[in-house]
């Protein structure tokens, strides 16, 4: 069965093609410097609109003509406010943390004099004599950059700038073939969904177009909720045609006449451009009725998620579409029998639908060569935590986590080692250094006890307590449960209680069993994919850093000195410089007394365990130590007041 | 009609039921909190009906099969037993078992179930956790006594059932989530007052009449004496 006007269509594409390129290529020719600065939510946080207006007054106080654009995220987190200027006779120059004061110094210098001002470059973006590219640096040519590929590259606002690079082409090669050979493609490229479960996509479209009725859904799941994990927002603020496109496809393969993005309404700037897409898209004909002059139908609508993580679970977020308590229902059904309003609907997770323009313009082989034979593609990672070069990575299904966190992201800073990293944010698991080797796919993950979740990675160095992280983690969990079953509502707090009373010194003998069976039993009783989960940072903690977990509970020691109840603090005698009062003034509770060798001393009864003494403690001296457990701090009398 | 083993027992169960109203219907006891004969699609939560079925790696909730033919149930493996036992003790854990001075007394399916699973009603496992909720329900019939209240959503249900959209709704999430009323007092007052399932749907004494000297706000028109049925706590 083939659609009707796919003729009309080609043309018509044609058309939208040419005239972005053509506007795209009127730009260039003007000669003027273009700077092109990264205004996603990372970047606007980081200072970019002052950046952005800094550069807008020095131009126009010497008289420059230039253009400014707007574009998304490349990912580098460390970097931002990230500028590119394009300046004629030039290749294109990317500076990192741009402030103000350096966007008038580069106006000046640059634009005027022709002066890079090599000090602020972080690397050209394209190969040439005169400046290392960005590309030399691991951080950049480690990457496979399929889904970001354009990210930050172009303005998110102007749907011109995704058409010129070639966009709306992967659906313009779906609807010459028929719904079934889409699918086919999708199950032969192997793609499994990105939202952390890893169903393979194809099959989940197959079962969706196999099920009967007239009306279906395509729902996009963009309810990022993980602490520590962004990439969805990044999509959506930097390549929302991306999504799109990837959303027509797909309702042009299971037969879908209506699709919705689900996005978190913590997220108002990837709202607001994903709006803009939406009506641009209507504009030039690519949504709507008759796209592209087919008879092809498809509509769709943005609907704003009400703060809840549990939403991100596909039977809570299509009860919250539907107006009602984002509680999870049982599976089966599962949504693609019964699903938004009772009819047949897919849902996929951001990345997965931006992945798939790609897959059908590159074809399913080219796709399935990426990454692992078992989990084809690219993964995006947030890599945070204690590393030198936090961001949004892009890397090849398969890469190891050495290589992700040690050469990509450059590894734990301030010389500290490495401890542990935790993958696939709250619902995910722990590892320890002996699992660095193990390859990122969906299946090692599991294996090892993680999983792949959305994406989050954070890494732990040795200053960070396991004990402290899990609790963390779970107090996550704990709060987001919707309340609805047992075992999650009341089972993930018995675990919090038992991690609290470890951490303050108060863990009972019976507590590391308690943790482990009870968390057995949640994952086995609870009802949805947040109580299954929830338990995972818990067990893989007990079962890698049991010693950690020994020594809370047995000793009241914690091994990270972390925990401010197992900690003291005291000043070394030996160390203290006789006259110095560097650290009485930093105390906040006047716990630093003078003793009678006028050195200092620290009162434990008073000390409320800040820290703020050990940073103002001049560096020759170091004389405030940490120990763990806090008996051990030696006791100094305060001297008598007279 | 479905022909199943459960426990070494050969059934027949009508088409369309689930695997725990066959079971119940056969005599055969599966524990279960929040099911109701009616529910078109059970919730699920309570997590007690658990059952295991061959072929399937998991123990499920039998209020969620559909009775497939030759279906082989096992409902007492000690391994259920295990989950059973500590779904009961959670929710134990967050219950205020006040027994003498609750008019389920004796008549509570919380009883039932410590008597059967040979567990304490004050589970030593885990501390127990104070429902600590300040404020009263706004509504002018009703009051829930939240520390006994143990979340099954019966309630909800059958006010769902009577009114398409509900008075009685959850409200907050995690371990403070409570049955709350939400709406317009009046119209509670005109709606509510011939129904009443909620009371007497709710196993454990949590939802009680207001006593009709509390200070309640009565519509102009109507006296307190002559609408609230009498006295007692549970009908």
């Amino acid at each position: 069965m083939k659609l009707a006007g796919v003729d009309e269509a080609i043309v018509r594409h044609r058309q939208l093609v040419d005239r972005a390129r053509r506007r795209r290529a009127e730009m260039e020719h003007r000669e003027l410097p273009r700077i092109e600065i990264g205004m996603a939510t990372c970047g606007l946080a980081a200072g970019a609109g002052a950046t952005k207006e800094a550069f807008e007054e020095a131009c126009a106080v010497n008289g420059l003509h230039f253009s400014i654009n707007p574009v998304g995220c490349l990912g580098h987190c460390y970097a931002e406010p990230l500028v590119v200027i394009h300046n004629p006779g030039f290749p294109p120059i990317c500076y990192h943390n741009v402030t103000p004061g350096k966007a008038k110094a580069l106006v000046k210098a640059f634009l005027q004099e022709g002066d890079p001002l090599y000090e602020f470059v972080l690397g050209a973006m394209e190969e040439n004599d005169l400046i290392p590219a960005v590309t030399d640096f691991p951080r950049f040519h480690l990457e496979k950059r399929v889904v970001m590929e354009r990210c930050g590259v172009i303005n998110p606002e102007a749907i011109d700038e995704y058409l010129a690079g070639g966009g709306y082409s992967g659906l313009l090669k779906a609807i010459q073939v028929s719904p079934d050979a889409v699918i086919e493609e999708i199950i032969q490229s192997g793609l499994r969904g990105r939202g952390g479960a890893g169903f393979p996509t194809g099959r989940k479209w197959r079962l969706a177009r196999d099920a009967g009725g007239s009306h279906k859904f395509i729902i996009c799941n963009a309810d990022e909720g993980d602490p520590g994990a962004y990439m969805d927002r990044t999509l959506l603020e930097s390549n929302p045609h991306q999504l799109l496109e990837g959303m027509v496809i797909a309702a042009y393969a299971i037969g879908a006449d209506r699709g919705i993005v689900y996005v978190r309404a913590e997220y108002p700037l990837a709202v607001e451009r994903m709006r803009t897409a939406i009506r641009q898209a209507v504009e030039y004909g690519l949504l709507g009725k008759g796209i592209l002059g087919t008879d092809l139908d498809f509509e769709c609508t943005l609907f704003e998620g009400s703060g809840a993580f549990v939403c991100g679970e596909e039977t809570a977020l299509i009860e919250s579409l539907e107006g009602k308590r984002g509680m999870p229902r049982h599976r089966p059904p599962y949504p693609v029998q019964k699903g938004f309003r009772s009819l047949p609907t897919v849902i996929n997770n951001v990345k997965t639908l931006s992945s798939i323009p790609h897959i059908l313009k590159h074809g399913a082989r080219w796709y399935s060569g990426i990454g692992s034979p078992a989990s084809p593609g690219t993964a995006i990672f947030s890599v945070v935590g204690k590393v030198v070069h936090p961001g949004l990575v892009e890397i090849a299904m398969g890469t190891t986590l050495r290589t992700l966190i040690f050469d990509i992201c450059g590894g734990v800073p301030n010389h500290r080692r490495f401890k542990a990293v935790q993958i696939g944010g709250p619902s995910g698991g722990c590892l320890p250094e002996s699992f660095l080797d193990t390859p990122i796919d969906f299946d090692s993950l599991t294996k090892a006890g993680a999983m792949m979740g959305s994406g989050g990675i954070v890494v732990m160095d040795e200053d960070d307590c396991i004990v402290d992280v899990t609790r963390y983690f779970l107090d996550f969990t704990q709060k987001e449960s919707c309340g609805k079953c047992t075992f999650c509502r009341i089972g993930t707090l018995h675990l919090l209680n038992g991690l609290h009373r470890m951490t303050r010194g108060e863990g009972r003998d019976t507590d590391m069993e308690m943790l482990r069976t009870l968390s057995e039993e949640i994952k086995e009783g609870s009802l949805c994919g947040l109580g299954k989960t929830a338990p995972n940072p818990v067990l893989t903690t007990l079962k890698y850093f049991p010693e950690e977990y020994e020594a809370h509970v047995a000793e009241k020691r914690c091994p990270s000195m972390r925990c401010r109840a197992l900690t003291a603090f005291y000043i070394d005698l030996d160390l203290c410089a006789r006259g110095c009062d560097a650290c009485v003034g930093s105390c906040p509770v006047e716990a630093i007394f003078t003793t009678v060798s006028r050195k200092k001393a620290i009162d434990q009864a008073k000390c409320v365990k800040c820290g703020e003494c050990v940073s103002a403690c001049p560096p020759e001296y170091n004389a405030v130590l940490k120990v763990s457990p806090p008996q051990l701090a030696p006791v100094v009398e305060r001297p008598k007041e007279e | 009609m479905v022909r199943i083993v459960v426990d070494g027992r050969e059934i027949f169960v009508d088409e369309g039921k689930s695997l725990l109203q066959g079971c119940l219907d056969h005599g055969i006891f599966i524990p279960n909190l929040c099911y109701l004969e009616d529910m078109e699609d059970p919730p699920g939560s309570c997590r007690m009906c658990f059952v295991e079925i061959e072929g399937m790696n998991q123990p499920v909730v039998s209020c969620k099969v559909e009775p497939k033919p030759d279906m082989v149930v096992n409902t007492s493996s000690s391994e259920l037993l295990r989950l059973q036992r500590t779904s009961l003790r959670l929710l134990l854990s967050n219950h205020e078992a006040k027994c003498k001075a609750c008019p389920s007394n004796r008549r509570c399916i919380l009883q039932e179930l410590v008597k059967r699973f040979g567990v304490r009603i004050r589970p030593r496992r885990y501390d127990h956790i104070d429902r600590e909720v300040a404020e009263d329900i706004e509504h002018p019939l009703l009051q829930i006594v939240h520390s006994r209240c143990i979340l099954c959503g019966k309630c909800v249900h059958v006010c769902q059932r009577q009114y398409g959209s509900p008075i009685l709704t959850y409200a907050r999430r995690g371990i403070d989530t409570i049955i709350t009323a939400f709406g317009d007092v009046e119209a509670m007052y005109a709606l509510c007052e011939t129904c009443l399932a909620c009371v007497e749907v709710c196993p454990v004494s949590a939802l009680l009449l207001r006593e009709p000297s509390g200070a309640i706000e009565i519509p102009a028109d109507g006296s307190p004496e002559a609408t609230i049925p009498c006295g007692g706590a549970t009908p």
